[in-house]
């Protein structure tokens, strides 16, 4: 896809087929010869971490509809659906193991992409002329927490029915078109057998879109080539490596170390990031005394509730997620790499303690206190030693972030930047040798 | 035509020349195929709404005698819960009290019963903020409390304090006899 192709088939078959589908020359050119900047370093293995996630999730999940009933009808013990999650835990052969799997490989898949993202934002791979390639990521996004948000629905519990209530009735607070809308949502007066049903649905179906999606976006990656940690293009062939074997090794060897900690969720602490309500079968009628979304919507959770006017804070909740979107024409600044945006930097390290802050707020009460043995005193409408106010805080910040980038593209004055990504290493004048190693440490 | 190998499609006499003629082609062609993907897209849209069979489970039987005074039943009704209370003449007298009180939706009591029956509060227990189902008895009101995110409920079900917007609305109902009522 960029420059002309260097593969050349070797057998009398691979030839044959060249000539009518070239289908290993794009596998070549993509994955194997593909030029690469030669500085990425272990935050770039991420997103060959995220495609090995969608392809665990697919084959799990796939399992799993095997045996997975989408029936909210009620059965002995609970709903068709839920007993036939505690079947596949406890009769199919490794059923529970697959299950875990499944589950817990949602939140890594998060953990995964949220990396990911800040790795995006930090050096600057969202700019000129990378800006599709952003969308389209936020675009995989979008589609996996409508994913995740209904697969969690899927086996029935408590949190699963709360959790499905409480998302779907934020388009209620839409004028004119929430009721109607909440109604199609629902296939009903209230959320039920129907939306069971279509969640699961969907479910099944989403994830194949985002891997139509991620093809567009590895296209789109393909077409520029790869940011780097200096922000600067490649300029010549010194500039790269092949994909294989650098990047297929340094990206497999990161593979095993996060397959690691993903199996020491499965095997040892499987329900950890789970709630123990979702192995109580759902019950229209009574509303667990403490609802919580999943961690990785914890901060937009928070968002929604720091508001006090429903249609507001909904607004909000749904604008974190959509300032992303815009993050190319918000931050201007024709320096990539926050590694010589001092000011920049800063800001984007109080960012992301902001967000997981923020996530730490939408696991607590609003009304809890955050210094227990402080008494604090009401502020407005709420005590200010409540999360209630943490959140409020935190929230602005969060939206203060880009306008602060926005501002900051035009009154900082980044650091002097590498003239290539080999220059001051092969034939740096000034520089003496420790700080162009300290440089490439660095980030 | 004599310098021209190619003839221009269709080889009319003024096809290629007249813009109004292809134009006209190209813009029906195209509203042709919007309608039809849109009328076939709105049976598949519109397939998502409540079905028949929903729709005629919409209305119940209730017998009021179940409930003891001071106390509340919960009913499904069209997959919702609908709170029964027999109120206490102190709850009413609470509520009737405090109707001009400063409120965020603001009713009467008299208005959240039927004529003559204040002692039967029917209301759907849907927390109007995100839904989930307020608590019986809690909240500084004496009426409900929503878990969720704090909603405050008076004995006459109106919002008082918290994120909710709108009292706890009222299904539609009647009484068919005495002591029996019809939801829906
Ligand atoms: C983007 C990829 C996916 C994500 C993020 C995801 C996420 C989830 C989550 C969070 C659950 C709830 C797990 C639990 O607490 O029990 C779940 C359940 C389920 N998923 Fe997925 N999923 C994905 C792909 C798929 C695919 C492709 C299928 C089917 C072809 C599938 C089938 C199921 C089934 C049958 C369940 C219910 C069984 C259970 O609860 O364990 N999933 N999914
Ligand atoms: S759902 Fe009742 S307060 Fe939010």
């Amino acid at each position: 896809m960029s420059g002309h192709s260097t593969y050349k088939p070797k057998t009398g078959f691979t030839r044959w087929l060249d000539s009518r589908l070239p289908i290993i020359r794009l596998g070549w050119d993509s994955f194997v010869d593909f030029p690469t900047p030669k500085n990425l370093n272990y935050w770039w293995t991420f997103g060959g971490i995220l495609a090995l996630c969608l392809g665990i999730q697919i084959a799990t999940g796939v399992v799993l509809a095997m045996h997975y009933v989408p029936s909210g009808l009620a059965a002995p013990g609970g709903s068709l659906a839920f007993n036939s999650v505690e079947h596949i835990m406890r009769d199919v052969n490794h059923g529970w193991m697959i299950r875990y799997i499944h589950a817990n490989g949602a939140s890594m898949f998060f953990l995964a992409v949220y990396i990911h993202m800040f790795r995006g934002i930090y050096y600057g791979s969202f700019k000129p002329p990378r800006e599709v390639l952003w969308i389209l990521g936020c675009i995989i996004y979008l589609l996996m927490m409508a994913t995740a948000f209904m697969g969690y629905v899927l086996p029935w519990g408590q949190m699963s029915y709360f959790g499905a209530v409480v998302i779907t009735n934020l388009f209620g607070a839409l004028p004119i078109v929430g009721k109607s809308i909440t109604t199609w949502l629902w296939g009903g007066f209230a959320v039920d057998n129907p939306t069971l049903n279509r969640f699961f649905s969907l479910h099944y179906l989403l994830p194949f879109m985002i891997a139509g999606v991620v093809v567009l976006h590895i296209w789109a990656l393909h077409v520029p080539g790869n940011n780097n940690p200096r922000g600067v293009e490649v300029k010549s062939k010194a500039d790269t490596v092949p994909f294989h074997p650098y990047y297929t090794v340094k990206d497999g060897f990161a593979m095993v170390v996060f397959l690691i900690l993903f199996a020491s969720f499965v095997f040892y602490m499987p329900d950890a990031l789970g709630h123990p309500d979702n192995y109580v079968p759902a019950n229209p009628l009574v509303t667990p005394a403490h609802i919580v979304p999943e961690w990785y919507f914890l901060p937009f959770y928070a968002i929604l509730r720091a508001v006090p006017d429903k249609l507001t804070g909904v607004l909000c909740m749904f604008g974190a997620v959509g300032v992303l979107f815009v993050l190319p024409w918000i931050d201007r600044s024709k320096t990539r790499s926050m590694r010589y945006r001092p000011t920049a930097r800063l800001f984007f390290l109080i960012f992301i303690v902001d967000c997981l802050l923020l996530g730490l707020c939408g696991s607590h009460e609003p009304d809890d206190k955050i210094f227990a043995n402080l008494a604090g005193f009401t502020f407005i409408d709420s005590n200010l030693n409540s999360y209630t106010w943490l959140s409020r805080i935190l929230g602005l910040y969060y939206f203060g972030f880009y306008v602060i980038l926005f501002f900051l593209s035009w009154t900082e004055k980044p650091l002097p930047v590498p003239e290539s990504i080999s220059e001051p290493v092969l034939k740096g004048p000034a520089l003496p040798k420790g700080a162009t190693a300290e440089a490439e440490k660095k980030g | 035509m004599a310098n021209t190998v190619v003839e221009s499609y269709p080889p009319t006499e003024h096809g290629a020349d007249d813009p109004n003629r292809r134009d006209f082609i190209h813009i029906a062609a195209a509203t042709a195929a919007v309608g039809g993907v849109a009328v076939f897209a709105w049976p598949l849209i519109d397939e998502m709404n409540p079905s028949a069979d929903v729709l005629a489970l919409a209305s119940i039987e209730f017998d009021l005698s179940k409930v003891s005074l001071g106390q509340q039943v919960v009913v499904k009704w069209q997959g919702k819960p609908v709170f029964v209370r027999y109120r206490t003449p102190k709850e009413i007298a609470e509520a009737v009290k405090d109707d001009n009180a400063p409120m965020k939706d603001p009713a009467t009591d008299a208005s959240r019963h039927k004529p003559g029956k204040a002692q039967y509060l029917i209301l759907v227990g849907v927390c109007t903020h995100l839904g989930c189902v307020p608590n019986f008895g809690l909240g500084d009101y004496g009426g409900w409390l929503c878990p969720c995110h704090g909603s405050v409920y008076d004995t006459a079900g109106r919002i008082r304090k918290g994120p909710a917007p709108l009292n706890l609305l009222m299904p539609n109902y009647a009484f068919t006899s005495d002591t029996k009522i019809k939801i829906g």
